[in-house]
Order: C-alpha cells, then structure tokens, then sequence
C-alpha cells in the first residue's frame, strides 16, 4: 500500500484545500497521473500517483484542509481495479514488552470508513470546528483520542487564523447565484485590504511619449528576434526604466519592516499577468543584472507559467517592485494598490494616439499614461514625482539607458 | 513415548487456560497436575473457597446487623459444617467444569507430579507409582505458588494456618490473630469476624495492602476498624508457641524494641506466597530461579529453548486472571501468533465488604513517576442506589494525565467495586480520556454513576455532589 502524501508547499504556507480528486476509489491509477489538485494562498498544486495500481482510499475529501506530510489517500499497488478492500487484516504485530501500553495500532483503513472518534474528541472537534477526517489518530485502531483532538486544535492554533465565521447566509433566490470564492481569491482579498489599511497610498501620474520605443522597436525587432531568439515587446524597456529609476530613489525599492525601513540591494521586479484564476505577479529576479532580451525572455516564461498554472512558489516570492499593466485590457489611466510589502508600484496603460504641443506644433503622439502608487510613509512626493520622470525619460529617450543618465 | 505440540505442568488458571486456548488453536496438547481436581490454587484453595465463604458471611453478617433496620426480624443461627458443605460443592462443580474444558478442547489430561526431565521431555510420577514420558515441542511451567512462610512461626495446621487451612476451620475461634493485611489476611480475616471471632491483624509496614493507593488503605482501614478488626501496624512477629487451646505469639515493633505477646484461639500465617518450583527438575534444562524463586523470563520464554512461564511463578502481580492472561498470550506465541498482555491493566481486587479494586497507577506511583496528573473523586454516600441499600462506605478516584485527559488509574472502595472496575479496564485500553466516562450514559440508578461523577470530578463538574 503506498500513500498519497501532501507535498511541502512552500515557507509560511501550513495548509492547503483538497480541491479535486481526478479518480475514485476502485478506478486504476498509473505512476506519476495527477490524482489530486491542491489548492494554497498562492498557487495550486498537483499531486500524482506514487505507483501503478487502484486508488484505495481517499483520506482527505474535496474541500478538505490538509498539512504538509498528511495522508490524501492510499494507492494499492499492482492489482487491478476491483472494489475497495475494507480494513485490511493487521499483520502478526511484533509484541511490545509487557509494561507500557499496547503494541501500535494497525494502519487505520478508517480511510474509506468515517473516522471513529472517542466522545470527548467528537465534542472538541465539533466545538473547535476541525475536520475529523484531518485529525490523526494514535488510538487502538487508529481511533482518534481526546490527546489527538487537542493536538490537532493546537495545530491549528499555531497555523494562520481561519476566516471568521460566515454568517448564515440568506437564501440564494432565482434572480441570484451564490458562489463560494476560490482561495485564491480570498487571499488576493484579504491582501488587498491588508495593503490598503497598511501603507499610506497615493498615486502620482505623468505621461510618456512612445513614439521613441516604437521607432526603435520597429527597426529592429526582427534583428532582436533573430539573434535571441524572444520577441522585443515593451516590457523589456520599462523594467531597464524603472530599474533606472529606482537607482535614482531607492525608497521605492525598500520597504517598512516595524520601525525600520529595510533598503534593498537587489533588483526582482514583479510582473503583475491575469489568469483565469485571477491576477498573479511572478518575479523576475536580479532583472538589472539581465539583458534586454534576457528579460524578455524571464517574463515570457513566467507567463506561460502562471497561464499554465504552473508557477512555483518561488515564482511569486521576494519582489522588490512591480509592474501592472492595465492597458492590456483597455485602461487610460488608473491608481494600482500596491503589492506589500513593496513601497512602490507602476501602471502601465494604453497607447493611445493623441495630439499633443511639441515645440509649439500640435503633434500626433503615440501617448500612454504612466501611474505610480507609493507607500507616502517611505517615499516622499518629490521622489514619486521624480521616479516617473526618470522613467518617463529613459522611455523617451533610450539612449539615456545606454549611457546610464 | 507419545509427542506433543505443548505440554503444560500445572492445572491452575494459568495452566488450564493454556491448554484451553492450545487446543482452540489446534496444538497436541497435555496438562500435569498432581491434586486430583484441576483449578488450582484458584479453584480449589483460593479464589473461589474463599469467595463462597465471603458470601455466606457476608449474609451471615447483614442478618446480624441490617435486617432488622430493613423490616425483616429474625435471629440467625451458624451452621458451619453446612457452610463449609456448600463451600466444597460449588468447588466440585467447578473442578467438574475444567474437567470438561479439558475434554471439549482435546487436551489430555494426567495425574501426577510432572517434573522436566530434559530437553522436549516431561516425566510423570503417577499417583500409582508409574511413570510416563512425554516427549514435548514446548513445555510450559504453571505450577504457581503456595503461601510464604515465617521463621519462628511454623504452620501446623491447627492452631497455626495458612491460607488453605483457614478455609475449613471445623469451629469459629473466639479469638484469631492474622499475621500480615495484606488481601488474602483481610479477606479471611473477614470471613472469621463476621462469623463471629475477634480478629486482630498484625502488620510489618505502618499501612494496610502495600500496592493499594495510600489514601484509600486508609479509608479502607477506618471502615474496617469500624467493623470491629483490631490492627497492630508496624509490628513483627519473631516467635509462635502453639498450645494445646491457643497460641502465643511473640511481637516486637518492626522497627525493633521491647517484645511483647499476643495470644489467640487461632493464628492465621497470610504475610504472601512464593512461586512453587519444588522438584520440577528445572535443573535438566540450566533454569535457575532467582533469589525469591520466581523464574526469569521474556515474554514467556526462559532461558531454555522450548521451555516456557506463566502465572504465579514468574514475575508480575500473583493474581488468577494473570496467570490466565499469561497462558493465553504464551500458547499464542507458541501457535507463531500475537501473544501480549498489557500488565498496567490488570485489575486488583479486595473481596471485603466494602470491596476494593483498582487498575493502572495509584497516586504515589504518578509522583514517583513525575506524571502531572488530575483527580475526580465522589463518595458513594452520594450515589443514589449505595444511599438507598445502605452501602455508603468508601468513594470512587479517577486519576488522568493532566495535559491530555487520558485515565492512568481508577480506584474504587465501595459496594461491587470488583464488577465496577471492569468499566475501566475496558476505557483504558482504548485509552480513553476522563470526559469519554463522564460523557457515557450510564444507568440510573446504578453504583457505577459514582465512577462516572468521580470522571467529571477530573475536569471539575461533577453533578451530583
């Protein structure tokens, strides 16, 4: 019998949600088929199959909250599909010595079984709200003991608070459907909130004239494409800007630790993309120490990634800054909220031809809003305001990348 | 020469379930035992004479002292040769009864001393004077225990008893001295008071029962000097004069000191038993016993290969439901399955009135041991059925670990406690927590609500105190 375990799933992460089983118990499984989704506060996780054979039991429901280390399921390996066995019969258990308590329990089939447990744990797990099935049992058979139901509240006490209890919900009517929120979605809300209610946001705008990059862009894109083998897109340009930019203020790139404002050396620039599941802002890491193309390239994959739902935990963590692009879906202007705990985040948005007054001519311009959302706690005005116009510059006037001015 | 799977020496509880559990499991078996009828100690100088004299006088006593309190009147006459008669019936039935469990289970039985002759062999010096080999796979030594003796005071079993000869005293004795409270000196002790004697226990050690929690020794103590028994606690005895009509004893302070002497009609010997080992041969196999006598073993098994333990000669509280749970465990070992007892649940019992009984730890052992632990206790005297049959005495103690709530021992003084304590071996081995007790409904009105108010003493909401 080989078990179904939960993977570890990433620093401050101490659970997740049993979001689909892909098989039922008595169906065969294959090595290494993905048998169950997980899903955390910031990705979702698969796990295969530890061996061929048939799901034996599932331990862990949809809907379920799970540790790292807890059994999902169980997989009987080799035999073919065929009805799930009940508990199975306990090998000859080596005898324990006569003075302490009695030999280990067999492993508990209480799997496919409701788990059994004692009168005193039953009112704990009722009263604390914890999932039966995720207690582990140390009981005679697996049962789960009172010891285990304390335990188990512990646990959880020590892991992040749940959300506070729903109130009962009124009733769906037909004009209504109710929805619960992933969990994906419930993080990304509470950090909104949390972002708000921390930083003392405010958003500072100027506008920037892309007729430069286009032109630059359009006369060598196929050259770039050639030799790096990755498109020349725009965002290449803007995270070369604002990495300029943040050298010229580098409170944008700290942050607020207690009383402390931590100043940070590294440059992983977070790009925020939409997926189905929602916004996510996988970092590129060390981008001052990339090339143009190789940050193209970074952000591509990432990308792909997170369009796959495949990003890693590693992906999302450690930003410095971020980049959101509104324009993509249409926007002129915005405010963005920052993504803590940076001090600083830019909105990218549409390019849109406008006429503009340039040497005293009315001139057609390819035109995009730039907006920077900082924490005024750290940054001042006059280093927003200054951080737009190092990056309005550099877009402007790429040559200024080139020379570093 | 016939062959075996096992062979065991010795019918006691130990022996004779082993041979019932070895034929169960399809074992060739045999069982030796000198006395005529097989039950051992237990059944045929223990346990169950000792229990139908307690009964009898138990009755004997609440005609004495508590009908004419119910409404009944009535003067009540001994018959002792009666009480002693339906004593050795019931006794004989029950020898009967083994006999057919032998007979059910295919184990043949022999008659005679068995003694080890060597590897895989047993010798059997029949009560004709013919002897038989057995040849033998295993061989399992059951041969128990028989009662200590004092130097300076020897058994003669007359005016000086042991155990045995204290259950068939041909009169009831003015006066009778009991030599060592431990449970068999205070239920035979009992027995004889009730019946009519004065008795006086002397004790080496400063308490009652070693072994029993301290705090209920002395409840336990209190209620029966109550009863009418005299107790002479830290004391010893270094001499014994029988006479023709008493004897006389004499008795120091343990501690040392002047002498003095006590006498009595009757001098009941009840200080413990050793293991029994005479002539077994144990020599043949290289088992040496160790100082006390008892044989060494691990899980049943001694030093020599193919040659097994249980009961009273080996290690481990000198009670008959052990031995049984050692036989059934050790031929399970032999049969190549799961053999395992679990010691710390192996209940006591004292069948006085009121009755004793306890399982786990007592109060003392937690300490020593440094477990932090709670207690629940509730008095009888507030549980409805005791009040309303006038069986107030004594309490129930619940002690669980103070951190999880998983009972550690149970302690019960009172009406039944030897059917109560069954409950508890019961959650123990389940491990069950106090509130698992006080969570279960238990009938009302019943003694056994005292041990679930003594569970929500633990965690402090007891009900009905």
């Amino acid at each position: 019998m080989a078990d179904i375990m939960t993977p570890a799933l990433g620093e401050s992460v101490s659970e997740a949600t049993v979001a689909r089983w892909t098989k039922k118990p008595g169906e065969s499984v294959r090595k290494d088929e993905i048998l169950v989704e997980l899903e955390t506060d910031k990705v979702s996780l698969e796990v295969a199959a530890p061996a061929d054979g048939v799901l034996e039991s599932i331990s862990a429901e949809e809907g379920a909250t799970v540790e790292p280390g807890a059994v999902l399921g169980r997989v009987r390996e080799g035999a073919a599909a065929s009805t799930p066995a009940a508990a199975p019969a306990p090998s000859a258990p080596k005898v324990a010595k006569p003075a302490p308590a009695a030999p280990a329990p067999a492993p508990a089939a209480a799997a496919s079984a409701a788990p059994v447990l004692a009168p005193s744990a039953q009112r704990i797990a009722t009263e604390g709200r914890l999932d039966p099935a995720a207690i582990a049992g140390t009981g005679k058979g697996g049962r789960v003991t009172k010891a285990d139901a304390l335990a188990a509240l512990e646990a959880r006490a020590a892991a992040p608070p749940p959300a506070p209890a729903p109130a009962a919900p009124r009733e769906a009517h037909a004009r209504e459907e109710r929805i619960r929120m992933t969990r994906l979605r419930q993080t990304i809300a509470r950090r909104l909130k949390e972002a708000q209610q921390t930083a003392a946001m405010l958003t500072t705008f100027n506008e920037v004239d892309m007729s430069a990059v286009m032109a630059l862009r359009n006369t060598y894109k196929d050259a770039f494409e050639k030799t790096h083998g990755v498109k020349l897109g725009f965002m290449g340009f803007f995270v070369r800007a604002c990495i300029h930019a943040l050298k010229s203020v580098p409170e944008v790139n700290a942050e607020i630790d207690g009383q402390d404002l931590i100043y940070k050396n590294h440059y992983d620039i977070g790009v925020a993309v939409g997926t189905e599941r929602g916004l996510v802002v996988p970092v590129v890491r060390d981008a001052d120490l990339l090339s143009l193309a190789g940050i193209e390239k970074a952000i591509g994959d990432l990308g792909k990634k997170a369009r796959d739902g495949a990003l890693a935990l590693d992906d999302l963590q450690g930003g410095t800054f971020t980049i959101s692009n509104g324009g993509v879906y249409g926007s002129l202007m915005s405010t963005p909220i920052l993504n803590a705990p940076q001090s600083g985040i830019l909105g990218m948005h549409k390019i849109q031809e406008r006429p503009v007054a340039v040497n005293g001519q009315v001139v057609i311009r390819p035109m995009m809003y730039l907006a920077l959302s900082y924490d005024h706690r750290i940054v001042d005005g006059q280093g927003a305001v200054t951080f737009l116009v190092r990056v309005k510059e550099a877009i402007e006037d790429p040559q200024r990348l080139l020379l570093d001015i | 020469m016939s062959q075996y799977d096992v062979v065991i020496i010795g019918g006691g509880p130990g022996g004779y379930n082993a041979a019932i559990r070895a034929g169960q499991l399809g074992l060739k078996a045999a069982i030796i035992e000198m006395r005529e009828t097989l039950g051992g100690t237990c059944l045929n100088v223990g346990c169950m004479p000792s229990k139908a004299l307690l009964h009898a006088s138990e009755l004997y006593e609440a005609a004495n002292r508590e009908f004419e309190h119910l409404g009944i009147e009535v003067s009540p006459r001994l018959n002792l040769p009666q009480m002693m008669g339906q004593k050795d019936e019931s006794v004989a039935a029950l020898t009967k009864g083994v006999d057919f469990l032998m007979k059910k289970n295919k184990v043949e039985r022999l008659l005679g001393r068995g003694r080890i002759a060597g590897p895989g062999r047993v010798e059997v010096d029949g009560a004709d004077g013919k002897t038989v080999t057995l040849e033998a796979r295993n061989i399992v030594i059951a041969t128990g225990s028989e009662p200590s003796g004092l130097p300076g005071v020897a058994v003669d079993g007359d005016r000086i008893v042991d155990s045995t000869g204290a259950l068939s005293l041909s009169e009831v004795p003015k006066t009778m001295i009991v030599i060592g409270a431990g449970i068999i000196g205070l239920e035979l002790g009992s027995v004889w008071r009730r019946l009519g004697a004065e008795v006086t226990m002397i004790e080496y050690l400063d308490r009652i029962c070693p072994g029993m929690d301290a705090e209920v020794a002395k409840t336990f103590q209190r209620i029966l000097t109550k009863q009418g028994v005299n107790f002479r606690l830290g004391s010893k005895v270094t001499g014994a004069k029988a006479g023709k009509s008493r004897v006389d004893l004499t008795v120091e302070p343990a501690a040392g000191g002047a002498a003095e002497t006590l006498s009595a009609d009757r001098v009941l010997l009840a200080i413990g038993r050793r293991p029994y080992t005479t002539g077994l041969g144990l020599e043949t196999v290289g088992i040496v016993p160790d100082a006390r006598g008892f044989i060494e073993t691990d899980h049943f098994r001694t030093s020599a290969a193919g040659v097994w333990a249980v009961g009273d000669v080996i290690h481990g509280p000198m009670l008959a439901h052990k031995a049984e749970e050692d036989g059934v465990a050790c031929i399970e070992l032999i049969a190549g399955k799961a053999g395992h007892v679990d010691y710390n649940l192996v209940p006591s019992v004292v069948y006085t009135t009121p009755e004793v009984a306890w399982v786990g730890r007592n109060e003392e052992q937690l300490k020593t041991e440094g477990r932090s632990y709670k207690a629940g206790k509730f008095p009888f005297a507030a549980n409805s059925r005791a009040k309303i049959n006038h069986e107030t005495d004594g309490f129930v103690k619940v002690l669980a670990d103070a951190a999880t709530d998983e009972i550690l021992g149970v302690h019960i003084l009172g009406p039944q406690a030897g059917e109560l304590i069954g409950e508890y071996c019961v959650a123990m081995a389940f491990r069950a927590a106090s509130e698992d007790i006080a969570r279960v409904c238990h009938p009302h009105p019943t003694r056994s609500e005292a041990g679930r108010q003594a569970a929500m003493g633990v965690e402090g909401w007891t009900m009905q105190a």
